[in-house]
């Protein structure tokens, strides 16, 4: 007996995405609804610790030029940082890779030197650059996405199945073409889950890295000073600007890894 | 320069590993002439998948050599002499299946016409038409093999080495690739090394079944196969092929390892 | 084993010496050639690295010797750090829990936390530490290092929530089902099956939150001008740089290895409670 699978119709599988979210969408709405009186009004949660929803984004309409300004130029130190800091780390992973004994040995000390607060060397990059200068925000970032990128790529590239590279050998393939064929393109699934992490480093190192000082006009600088001058509204509104743009950094690399992971059944099984 | 039929020939090979540690073969002597289907079997640390590797100079031995078509196995390596075929199909999942069986004719610089028109012939060899596009986690076991045996076909090498390839398979699926395989084989004409061990595959398949004993590895016997060509699903029920299993099996009664009571007791559940 | 012990410190000593070389080599050649990029180098944007060690026992205007002043800084930062770390993770894992065994919260919930790994939750410090200095308990705001000890445990909860859902969910369906035919009742499946399967993800997740946890205690003692803790020595040392740049180049080593000796307990703990060999450090 062969029964044949009903296949789901467009209008079908809509309803069904629609039930799987409908928690998210109805969390959604009583998260803003608690925000917006639940928490000022019934519990009386005060302005400094979370101000009304309606105000924020009032505060956001408002300074939305201020707010902007602040969000490029923090942007770019975040993405400059990004670029620098996975690039090298990237050139340095294929280096130490050719040489397995050493990048081998170093591979604990590079994970332990992910656990260094890095941020916090913020003051002595600006005592390098300039208080000013976008280039401390930058190195910050940069180092930041250092570590995590090169010891995720080095562990993409020196864990692959060993047949995969004796059938290289078999085909008398120099070690470049090794590289080329079989051990970067392997990699590149840890390549992006680490870049996916860099994103969001490199967002949180451009706005600390403000904290410390820097154009008065980025986003960091905005949210230390109105907290000083105590308009809340406005330092939460520019959290939520530095948010925004960390989940599109986030979503943009995703969407780069979606499209060089074609190949991958994790992203052919969710087409 | 004598004048050899032969496409492999061994003299007195050993292989130890470590310093002072494991012999996995001695004293292996063998001749393989042109044409022939050669299984090796024995129980398992009998060194047969490791004589293989020999051979195909993916490993070195530690005395002896090796000749293949009358030079070193590394010079016949580099001349790309052989075809590989793991107990793992070892399939890039970034290239489709047309571009796995490619491979090999890309290291060799065929240029796109040429190569598009031998990836064409290989698929219909292994009947895979239609399936040239998907990616290798799209397709079963047995198709992924027959994948792995295309791309180690597709540039004609003098001989093929195969490592338990059906070893992963069902019953059902292994016999059929059993049949397909010597059609392959008469086709083409091309000399096969198979590792198996399976006694009524080694009789099956083969000219000559090598038999092979535990620790150190060595020749325990060697049964030639005189069972008609070509060889059809009926062959398995001739009176000859129950008599060749049988000969095979005391041979390995008589190589006296434990191990070969539980392959021959599988082989009996099955038959 | 004397042999791996003996090769693990000979790594560790070549190391930290090619780090050193590495160092003095970058200021010798930097120096010698003048060379402006991308920073010049001088004694005041790079120091000896000996000098700062030396510099540990100059006293300090506390009247303390550096090096105690900031073992007495760094031991008010691990405590916030520590106790935010505790906290978090151990309301991360029960919402875990809770969300996992009821999936309809889950599916409303899970999409947020993991939004939440994708922004800058850090630049939240300076509004949480000033804002709870504004709250009132019992009369007065809450001590400095609870104030910062809420940004450890913020920084924790979510990555160990994310990892606890997931880690819940990875445990093998045949396992799931041997469970069944035992007849077992969640809470069984919970404790025997699932928590144990969920470990490694957990811990994956601490070792994250462990290095956040003193990022955001030193944050949040920075940007609230809390001067106990190695934040606030930043801060001070910061300020006298141009003439002392060693004290802040010190509480940054400082800073580095309290990260570093969070992690590495961390790592420890996991070793003792994971039996298996840890794969994903990061």
């Amino acid at each position: 007996m062969s029964t044949v699978e009903p296949t789901p119709t467009a209008t079908q599988r809509l309803g069904e995405q629609i039930r799987y979210w409908l928690p998210a969408v109805v969390v959604f709405g009583l998260g803003l609804a608690a925000w917006e009186w639940l928490l000022p009004d019934v519990l009386g949660v005060e302005e400094f610790l979370l101000p009304r929803f309606s105000d924020v984004v009032q505060a956001l309409v408002e300074e939305r030029d201020e707010l902007l300004r602040g969000a490029w130029i923090t942007f770019k130190e975040a993405f400059g940082g990004f670029v620098l800091g996975s690039g090298v780390a990237i050139a340095a992973a294929l280096v130490l890779a050719r040489w397995r004994p050493f990048g081998n040995a170093l591979m604990p000390y590079m994970i332990a030197a992910n656990a260094i607060p890095i941020i916090a060397f913020a003051p002595i990059t600006n005592a390098w650059f300039g208080l000013l200068s976008p280039w401390s925000k930058v190195t910050i970032a940069a180092v930041l996405c250092f570590f995590p990128v090169l010891v995720n790529t080095l562990r993409g590239l020196t864990s692959v199945d060993p047949e995969s590279v004796e059938l290289m050998r078999s085909y008398a393939a120099s070690e470049r073409d090794v590289f080329r064929r079989v051990r970067i393109p392997s990699s590149l699934p840890y390549v992006f889950s680490a870049l996916k992490v860099a994103s969001v480093l490199a967002m949180i190192g451009a706005v600390v890295g403000d904290y410390f000082g820097g154009s008065l006009e980025a986003l960091g600088i905005v949210v230390l000073s109105a907290v000083n001058l105590s308009r809340y509204s406005t330092s939460w509104a520019a959290i939520l600007v530095a948010s925004i743009m960390g989940i599109a950094f986030y979503g943009a690399v995703a969407l780069v890894e979606r499209y060089a992971l074609r190949w991958h059944p994790s992203v052919q099984r969710r087409t | 320069m004598s004048v050899s039929t032969s496409v492999v020939s061994i003299n007195g090979l050993s292989k130890v590993f470590g310093k002072g540690g494991v012999t996995a073969l001695q004293g292996i002597d063998l001749e393989v002439e042109r044409g022939e289907f050669v299984s090796l079997i024995g129980p398992s640390g009998c060194g047969k998948s490791t004589l293989l590797r020999i051979v195909g100079d993916i490993i070195a031995p530690t005395e002896g050599e090796v000749a293949v078509n009358g030079k070193p196995a590394r010079k016949a390596r580099l001349d790309r002499d052989y075809g590989i075929v793991f107990q793992a199909p070892v399939l890039y999942d970034w290239r489709t299946v047309a571009k796995n069986i490619a491979l090999p004719l890309e290291m060799l610089g065929w240029n796109r016409a040429k190569r598009a028109a031998r990836v064409r012939d290989m698929v219909e060899l292994v009947e895979l038409g239609g399936f040239e596009k998907h990616h290798p986690w799209q397709l079963s076991g047995g198709m992924q093999q027959r994948v792995s045996i295309a791309r180690a076909l597709s540039f004609s090498p003098a001989l093929l080495l195969m490592d338990e390839p059906f070893g992963a398979l069902d019953e059902m699926t292994r016999e059929r690739l059993n049949l397909e395989l010597l059609r392959i084989w008469a086709e083409t004409g091309s000399t096969v090394i198979f590792v198996t061990h399976s006694i009524s595959e080694a009789v099956f398949l083969s000219t000559r079944v090598v038999v092979m004993s535990p620790r150190p590895g060595r020749v325990a016997s060697i049964v030639p196969v005189d069972l008609p060509q070509p060889r059809t699903a009926a062959t398995r029920e001739q009176p000859r092929f129950f008599e060749l299993v049988t000969r095979v099996r005391e041979s390995l009664h008589a190589v006296g390892a434990d191990e070969v009571e539980e392959t021959l007791a599988t082989e009996d559940e099955l038959a | 084993m004397a042999a791996r012990v003996g090769k693990r410190v000979v790594t560790f000593l070549l190391v930290l010496g090619g780090l050193w070389a590495l160092w003095e080599g970058y200021k010798w050649l930097w120096e010698r050639t003048a060379w402006s990029k991308p920073f010049r180098v001088d004694d005041l944007t790079l120091p000896h690295a000996h000098a700062i060690l030396l510099q540990l026992g100059e006293s300090t205007s506390t009247g303390d010797d550096l090096w105690l002043f900031l073992i007495r800084a760094a031991l008010f930062t691990a405590k916030s750090a520590a106790v935010g770390f505790a906290f978090g993770a151990v309301v991360g894992f029960f919402l875990g829990v809770v969300l996992v065994q009821f999936d309809v919260l889950r599916r409303g919930i899970m999409p947020y936390v993991v939004a939440s790994q994708t922004i800058p939750i850090l630049a939240l410090a300076p509004i949480v530490v000033r804002g709870l200095g504004s709250v009132s308990i019992g009369g007065s705001p809450p001590p400095d290092w609870v104030r910062v000890s809420v940004i450890a445990s913020y920084l924790t909860f979510f990555p160990v929530t994310v990892n606890t859902i997931r880690g819940l969910r990875s445990a093998d369906p045949w396992a799931l089902e041997l469970m069944h035919s035992y007849a077992a009742r969640g809470w069984t499946v919970l404790w025997k099956l699932r928590v144990p399967s969920a470990l490694p993800y957990i811990f994956t997740a601490l070792k994250i939150a462990a290095t956040a946890s003193v990022v955001g205690a030193i944050i949040g003692e920075q940007t609230a001008s809390i001067s106990n803790g190695l934040g606030g020595a930043i801060l001070n040392f910061n300020q006298y740089y141009v003439l002392e740049p060693k004290n802040l180049w010190a509480t940054n080593f400082y800073a580095a290895l309290l990260g570093i000796g969070f992690f590495l307990v961390v790592l420890l703990a996991e070793k003792v409670v994971v039996h298996r060999a840890p794969e994903r450090l990061v």
